[in-house]
């Protein structure tokens, strides 16, 4: 009786799914923002104010779109990107954004860079069901698939960065005496975070100084000098690039030596290393999910040659040391894919959906042995990192690929 | 400095009759009132967002107008008055659950006590001081937000997420359009109120220091209280519109409520002319569009068109608004002769 039913279920779910399949096959399903020629991506970025480096992201994106385009689409179907500058600023990135969905009628948001601009718009475009595709942030918030399904996050979080520290610390260093610089944001503070989380009950012994500066202040000497009397061992260095140059080349001139580990969003060869002076900097760790573009070793990698041929064509005299043009370049890939998988289906759930089920993918900027995997509980593309050295003018690449996947609180 | 303070020393000489040159005639105030109340009916929810958005920075820059064109004051801190207002109502509303139209009183309250408590120690201080001294205070209000020590109420660095309300007695209309015809109500309430305060013996006695200090406490004006006052409504005010402005945008973060939104407010208050209410909104429309416009001509270079666009406002129409609004009177009354 049982096994009767038992068959008698399975079949009807194979004719279930065989006829959902055909039709999906048959016909051609659009939500606002596709058409048989063209899909419509929205995008905002601080192409002004006081992030307005991080602009060069939306410009690349743009130019890889452009790229796209030029050989066919996806699908036969043009990327019209459209992006708008917030400034930075929530009240803006609201404006934009209901610009975006309700004047330019796009498909979904794709990167928007910011925490801060992020969590303004997250509850409307949840509430109007479109997707927030991944957002340009790393705070640990965005892997919420049950309260927040259509928005999902990219790079790996920060938190989950400093927990891939704090082990490596507990396992190569186990009496180390930890000081931790960081910025006195919500950046820093998921870093600080993401530390103790990462030392778990030896928190309180490991760390033993916390010192926070303001992204305002134009020199953060006083806090090395600061914390040099403190006398740790290990400096956690949790800033964006130039207070990241400012510590290395500063605890050379005092002459001291402990063993710093500075973010990966800090670890540019080009913009923090080589201001802080290659000698400064020879021992300093980091972790990595990205190639950088300054890097020599990856002169004969593929993936990389692809991107070099890009911006030789698409973004003449781009600055090759800006990491934002690996991240940029590499997010758009990753939405290429997506899009790619989408197929005919070009409706915001499938968005989401096939979003959600990437699987090993790597994009041509991504370290080997990187990939990004998504699931309908994953809601963190990217979740692996590597450790690496700065020896010489490079980074140096040690030990094993590091997943650190933290669920959302 | 200078000149915006040129535009007020002359602005006496540049009204007829000063009473009534602050407001509009009552043919003019229907007109631009019935299109505020019959556009929305005919325009998509974005468009009346960004209504909502411009009748709420139109009374942070007429609240700014009191102060500097009503007291002659300055003030670059508006944007420190704007987040205690935004950030009290969000606080009320996300965290005692109150009721969003309950909360705009209490913000109005609270930044009025604050702005007159702040213009105790300012009293001391005259034309760029001041303006120096309210600087300090927009660009420490964002580092005081992410304290940890408020970081209960104010969410620290992550901001609140405020809920929006629906329309009440179950009335047709979307949450942005309930949301415009609420702003729009306490904006002619607060824009009716300052009308006359300017028009009453308080209106008169902060003229009275905006033109001459001497003389006007040689006349009896107490010159000590009407200026902190002028600030206390001033900064009740701009409480006011920081509280509509969080629940329109359904988030408070400190990164919303920088030095750069303070001066954005004063940018329009000069576009809007300096001491002319029906300006601010002309003022506000200014910051709110004109980088939008920017943008559209350069995404590059929108920080440099804005910059050229402002250049011209200020080197055409010195006087913002008003110098317009009275070219196009006195151009109207020529034809009527004729």
């Amino acid at each position: 009786m049982l096994s009767t039913l038992r068959i008698a279920a399975i079949s009807a779910a194979v004719v279930a799914v065989a006829a959902t399949s055909t039709t999906a096959f048959a016909q051609k399903k659009y939500d606002t923002g596709a058409t048989d020629t063209e899909i419509k991506v929205g995008n905002i970025m601080p192409y002004s104010g006081p992030a307005s480096a991080y602009g060069v992201i939306g410009k690349t994106e743009e130019a890889y779109f452009k790229m796209i385009n030029d050989q066919g689409g996806i699908n036969g179907r043009k990327i019209n990107f459209v992006s708008y500058d917030d400034a930075y600023s929530p009240p803006k990135a609201v404006e934009q954004v209901r610009k975006l969905v309700e004047s330019d009628e796009v498909l979904f948001v794709f990167n928007p860079l910011g925490t801060p601009s992020n969590t303004a718009i997250q509850k409307y475009l949840n509430s109007k069901k479109v997707p927030q595709l991944f957002v340009a942030t790393g705070a640990t918030k965005w892997n919420d698939p049950k309260n927040f399904p259509w928005t999902m996050g990219w790079q790996p979080s920060y938190q989950s960065e400093a927990q891939i520290y704090a082990k490596w610390l507990l396992k190569e260093k186990p009496d180390a005496k930890v000081a931790i610089l960081y910025q006195n944001d919500d950046f820093g503070k998921d870093y600080l975070k993401g530390t103790k989380d990462g030392f778990g009950a030896k928190a309180s012994s490991a760390i033993i100084m916390e010192e926070s500066y303001e992204v305002s202040e134009p020199s953060i000497d006083g806090h090395i000098v600061k914390i040099k009397a403190a006398n740790p061992d290990v400096l956690l260095i949790y800033t964006t690039p130039k207070f990241g140059a400012q510590t290395i080349k500063k605890t050379a001139e005092l002459g001291w030596k402990p063993l710093q580990i500075i973010t990966n969003v800090s670890a540019s060869v080009g913009s923090v290393m080589q201001p802080a002076g290659f000698d400064n900097a020879q021992g300093v760790l980091s972790a990595a999910y990205a190639k950088d573009g300054a890097d020599p070793q990856w002169n004969d990698d593929p993936g990389m040659k692809k991107w070099i041929a890009f911006l030789d064509k698409y973004m003449p005299g781009a600055d090759k040391t800006d990491g934002s043009i690996v991240y940029g370049y590499g997010a758009a890939q990753t939405l290429a894919k997506v899009l790619e998988m989408c197929g005919d289906d070009l409706t915001r759930a499938n968005v989401m959906k096939q979003a959600a089920s990437l699987k090993d993918f790597a994009p041509d900027t991504l370290l080997p042995g990187v990939k990004i995997n998504t699931s309908p509980t994953d809601f963190a593309p990217i979740a692996q990192l590597q450790m690496q050295r700065f020896k010489g003018q490079k980074w140096e690449l040690f030990g094993d690929i590091i997943s650190g996947d933290v669920p959302s609180q | 400095m200078s000149a915006a303070e040129e535009v007020v020393t002359e602005a006496p000489a540049v009204e007829a009759v000063p009473k009534r040159a602050m407001t509009l005639g009552y043919g003019t105030s229907l007109v631009v009132l019935a299109a505020l109340v019959i556009i929305p009916l005919l325009v998509k929810n974005f468009i009346i967002f960004q209504m909502t958005m411009l009748l709420i920075y139109a009374l942070a820059v007429l609240a700014l107008n009191i102060l500097t064109g009503g007291s002659g004051q300055f003030s670059l801190g508006q944007s420190a008055f704007y987040a205690v207002g935004a950030y009290t109502s969000a606080i009320l509303m996300e965290h005692a659950g109150m009721n969003y139209a309950l909360t705009l009183p209490i913000a109005g309250i609270i930044c009025f006590g604050f702005g007159f408590l702040f213009g105790q120690p300012a009293l001391r201080l005259s034309g760029v001081y001041l303006a120096l001294a309210t600087f300090a205070l927009a660009t420490a209000m964002p580092q005081l937000l992410k304290l940890g020590y408020f970081e209960h109420w104010t969410g620290g660095v992550q901001g609140l997420v405020v809920t929006k309300p629906d329309a009440p007695f179950g009335l047709p209309m979307s949450q942005d359009m309930w949301l415009y015809y609420f702003t729009l109500v306490v904006s002619i309430g607060i824009y009716i109120a300052s009308v006359n305060l300017l028009r009453s013996r308080s209106g008169r006695a902060f003229m009275a220091i905006r033109d001459n200090e001497i003389a006007a406490s040689a006349m009896g004006v107490d010159v000590a209280l009407y200026k902190t006052l002028a600030f206390g409504v001033s900064a009740g005010i701009t409480g006011v519109a920081g509280g509509l402005g969080a629940i329109a945008v359904q988030f408070v973060a400190p990164d919303g409520y920088t030095i750069q939104l303070a001066i954005s407010l004063f940018l329009g208050m000069v576009v809007g002319g300096v001491g002319w209410l029906p300006g601010s909104i002309v003022g506000s429309a200014f910051i709110i569009f004109v980088p939008n416009i920017a943008e559209g001509i350069s995404k590059g270079l929108s920080g440099a068109v804005f910059g050229v666009l402002l250049f011209l406002v200020i080197f055409l129409v010195p006087h913002g608004a008003r110098q317009v609004a009275i070219v196009a009177q006195q151009l109207i009354a020529k034809l009527k002769k004729n």
